[in-house]
């Protein structure tokens, strides 16, 4: 950081990461694979004018940190030589602190040993009742950081997440099945092994693979053009994740990521009057919910975790920012959402933990005040335009809903629709009691590449009038 | 360089000793890319990569790891940590065993220029870019990559290679179209960013005014890129040992499965490919035929999957893929003769997608995926391009859109195209004219 200021920059911070990675999958009653990555390095970032220079490298001596720091200004000053306006970066209170998030059984503490007999013994079961194909597998990151900024920021955190997911296909004639749990994505948090425990993956394996077989002689998803759609918790995460969450990075507002993850289309003249959806629809941006997979003590600019109100009563009130996009935004302060992938990625924007507030209502009072519908549950496919209004999202099974009971199993589930237009059709939302912390342990976002892990509380929800069945 | 990494192999390979079986991969070099948004440089990035992969098999246990430490405690600790693991791990059945010594094809995909630049050099094809747009917003990257890669296994398999990568990707922006442009290269001096800029600015004026157009099946001529994600599809998910071992894979060999105009296959050889010449197993590469004259004529194959299906791996393994299995990340789909213009003329009424977005497969078995058109898209009537048309989603079989009777044309533009099959490929293409593709909404809805 030093020798970045050294060499002209006018801000500059360094961030050192040590993370560890543990996996291992099972594939048919047989652990195919387990894997465990380290990386150690620095990464730091030097601003000049209206450009960012980032500099990585896993070498951790004197010499190669300073020539790391000198290297981020060089950078700055080309990017510079394509100006736009001066950056600006939102105050924020300087601290020196730990953090560290709770952990009741450390991850990596638990024998291989047990964590393969886990994945065996789940993935022979689901082969023998009726799955072509059972996987299972799970994740453990534990990841170290010192943050250091010219401004005085001396701020470690330590960050521990885990967690597992299993699915099972079943082959048709000319079609597959499938069939996952608790989730496609499984289900991540910042917690430790207890958070795989409470899974029970073994107490749900049979039961998803007789799913997945029975799904390839369960009738077609009807096509309709509008219909009461019922969407359970697990693929309402992606629906907010995908159609909220995004919408309302900064960065893709204010056109930083227009050429490749997309834009927007909010318009930042808006904020505080545009009606996103119905008055049951309440999104917040909380880092700091215990255990959900978005948590953290403060982001990688050193910014304190703090909840954000992003749609309140239906009305968009809040974005996801970072110090530099928040000042051009005209906003006082970050939202405290800028986190890199890695030492060697340059901190971004990135949803923290996006999720709805639970309403009133249950998943039984929406089978039962619905005479004509579908319920459908688990994502299993995902497409949505760069400006996040079109979506169009598939599940692995669906039900059909008549006279307020939930009647025969349909499979191919697709539903399509328009971002404001179908949040303004929410009628209905679970309780608090339904209310689950889902985690998305694979965002991707930037050039180059970065894996976001993000978090989604959701509640399943009924919207009216959706145009459902859309095939190839 | 190369003699450092193959060194550092042996390093390890005498650590973990003659007790497994072991293969270490050891990667260094430089991955650079500046990025560029509302006509300013936003982010600029470089990172010193260095990676050490170890995996090895303790009578048929197996375990893998990475780091990115070379001093000695580190490399010791990864052999160790590698080696405990291995020892607590089950039996694997489908263990398949380590590559044999032999040599790998001398591909040379290198540009010193390119895996020297500087900053300065990718900042001047950015504002090239930039000048060229002629005051239209732009937003894109200039990247450059070189990288030196060593393999050595306790079977006596020694391999290295090298490879760089240059690539410029941009749109121009009129405020209610944009248009994109792009080059790539295993050399930097190759991407000029005054002429990608022009081709995007142009773009992005022709899709300017567009007007929304009726859902339904149309004739599309589809530009190298949209080729290429169709491509992916049938790559990950069909061209793969691993999918048909599952029985997910449409692919049945010896089927005329395609239109006869379509000969694909996977070839690190090609002149116009980037890579090195052999895989993360340390099996050489080789051109592996995947369509002739439109009969599935072949599969990729990595050890694991060869082992299972009884064939020989075509040096397609992927470090990391896991349960994904084997990947071809070079392939090159046979030109055509006809010009872009000889395409359009073609049509009789139907349209031209400059690029795919966010597509996503229903099924893998069907090869359903939907996705949206971007950064352009034109009504074609009666040979000419009469207006630009609203973005539009699609629902379409991709195995459908090449079928037996559906390429109505092949274009001689053979380009290629960066990014394929989600990021870890890039396949060599033209522009493709095919008789109907299932448009199933408009964007807006």
């Amino acid at each position: 950081m030093e020798a970045a200021l050294a060499a002209g920059a006018r801000y500059a911070d360094a961030r050192v990461m040590d993370r560890r990675h543990e996996a291992m999958n099972a594939r048919n009653g047989e652990v195919e694979g387990l894997t465990q990555d380290g990386s150690v390095g620095l990464g730091v970032r030097a601003l000049i004018g209206s450009g960012w220079g980032f500099f990585s490298t896993p070498d951790l001596t004197r010499e190669a940190a300073q020539a790391a720091g000198a290297q981020a200004a060089a950078i700055a000053r080309a990017s510079a030589s394509v100006p736009g306006k001066d950056l600006e970066l939102t105050p924020v209170e300087v601290r020196k602190d730990s953090w560290q998030n709770a952990v009741q059984e450390d991850p990596l503490g638990v024998p291989l040993s047990e964590k393969g007999d886990l994945l065996v013994g789940v993935t022979r079961t689901m082969s023998e009742h009726g799955a072509d194909v059972a996987l299972a597998g799970y994740d453990i990151w534990d990841t170290t950081k010192w943050l250091v900024s010219s401004e005085g920021h001396r701020i470690d955190q330590r960050i521990r997440e885990c967690g597992a997911q299993m699915n099972a296909t079943a082959n048709g004639e000319n079609e597959t099945q499938r069939r996952s749990y608790p989730g496609i994505r499984g289900q991540y948090g910042t917690r430790g092994w207890e958070l795989v425990r409470e899974l029970d993956l073994p107490g749900n394996a049979a039961r998803i693979a007789e799913e997945a077989r029975e799904l390839l002689t369960a009738p077609e998803c009807p096509s309709r053009e509008a219909t009461d759609l019922i969407i359970g918790s697990e693929q309402m995460a992606l629906q907010i994740h995908e159609s909220v969450g995004h919408a309302v990075e900064l960065d893709r507002i204010l056109g930083w990521e227009a050429a490749f993850a997309g834009t927007s289309w909010l318009d930042l003249a808006q904020i505080g009057d545009l009606r996103f959806g119905s008055e049951l629809m309440n999104i917040t941006a909380d880092a700091t919910l215990p255990g959900a997979l978005g948590s953290f003590g403060y982001d990688d600019e050193g910014t304190p975790a703090h909840p954000v109100d992003i749609v309140k009563g239906g009305v968009w009130v809040g974005v996801l920012s970072g110090r530099d996009s928040a000042a051009l935004a005209g906003l006082s302060e970050s939202g405290g959402a800028v986190r890199g992938d890695g030492y060697n990625r340059l901190p971004m924007v990135r949803m923290t933990n996006v999720g709805l507030l639970p309403g009133g209502s249950s998943l039984e009072d929406m089978i039962a005040a619905t005479d004509d519908g579908i319920l459908m549950d688990t994502n299993r496919s995902w497409s949505i335009d760069d400006k996040r209004l079109n979506f169009q999202f598939g599940c692995e099974i669906g039900r059909e809903i008549k006279d307020g009971k939930c009647g025969r199993m349909i499979k191919n589930p697709t539903y399509t629709g328009i971002g404001p237009r179908f949040w303004g059709s929410l009628d209905m939302i679970g309780n608090e009691s339904e209310w689950t912390f889902w985690g998305t342990p694979n965002c991707g976002k930037g050039q180059p590449g970065q894996i976001g892990h993000t978090g989604h509380p959701s509640v399943p929800c009924r919207f009216r009038g959706v145009r459902v069945g859309v095939r190839g | 360089m190369s003699d450092q990494l193959i060194a550092a192999c042996e390093r390890v390979l005498a650590l973990v000793g003659t007790d497994a079986e072991a293969e270490v991969t050891v990667s260094s070099g430089t991955e650079t890319l500046t990025r560029f948004a509302t006509s300013f440089i936003h982010q600029n990035v470089a990172d010193a990569a260095r990676r050490i992969h170890l995996r090895v098999a303790l009578d048929g246990r197996v375990a893998e790891a990475s780091g990115n430490q070379t001093d000695d405690d580190a490399l010791s600790r990864l052999v160790r940590s590698t080696m405990d693991a291995a020892a607590l791990q089950p039996v694997d059945p489908g263990w398949p065993g380590l590559a044999p010594a032999a040599p790998a094809p001398a591909v040379e995909h290198w540009d010193d220029a390119t895996a020297t630049a500087e900053p300065a050099e990718r900042a001047v094809r950015v504002g090239d870019f930039v000048a060229a747009a002629d005051g239209l917003e732009t937003a894109g990257f200039c990247s450059t990559d070189g990288t030196a890669v060593a393999f050595a296994n306790s079977a006596g398999q020694r391999l290295t290679g090298r490879s760089t990568t240059a690539l410029l990707d941009g749109i121009a922006r009129t405020g209610t179209a944009d248009g994109s442009g792009r080059a790539a290269s295993a050399r930097i001096a190759d991407l000029d960013g005054s002429v990608v800029g022009a081709e995007a600015t142009r773009r992005a004026r022709d899709a300017t005014g567009a007007g929304d157009l009726e859902p339904g099946r149309y004739e599309v001529v589809l530009g190298p890129s949209c080729v290429v994600n169709i491509l992916s599809f049938l790559a990950i998910y069909g061209f793969n040992g691993r999918a048909v071992d599952e029985g997910r894979s449409f692919a049945r060999l010896g089927k005329a499965q395609f239109d006869a105009g379509v000969t694909l296959a996977d070839d690190v050889s090609h002149p116009m490919a980037v890579g090195v010449g052999f895989d993360a197993e340390g099996t050489p590469k080789r051109r592996v035929e995947l369509v002739r004259a439109g009969v599935t004529s072949g599969l990729v194959h990595d050890r694991r999957t060869a082992k299972a299906l009884g064939a020989e791996s075509t040096g397609n393994a992927i470090s990391g893929a896991g349960p994904w299995g084997a990947l071809p990340v070079n392939l090159v789909l046979e030109a055509g003769s006809s010009s872009s213009d000889d395409l359009v003329a073609g049509v009789e009424r139907g349209l031209m997608v400059t690029d795919f977005w966010y597509t996503r497969i229903l099924d893998p078995r069907t090869q359903v995926v939907t996705g949206l058109t971007r950064n352009g898209v034109w009504l074609i009537e009666n040979g000419r391009v009469r207006r630009p048309v609203t973005n539009l989603r699609f629902t379409q079989s991709f195995v459908d859109a090449l079928a037996p009777g559906a390429l109505l044309g092949v274009g001689s533009d053979l380009t290629l195209v960066g990014g394929a099959a989600f990021g870890t490929s890039a396949y060599v293409v033209p522009s493709l004219h095919l008789a109907a593709w299932n448009f199933t909404g408009g964007a807006r809805g």
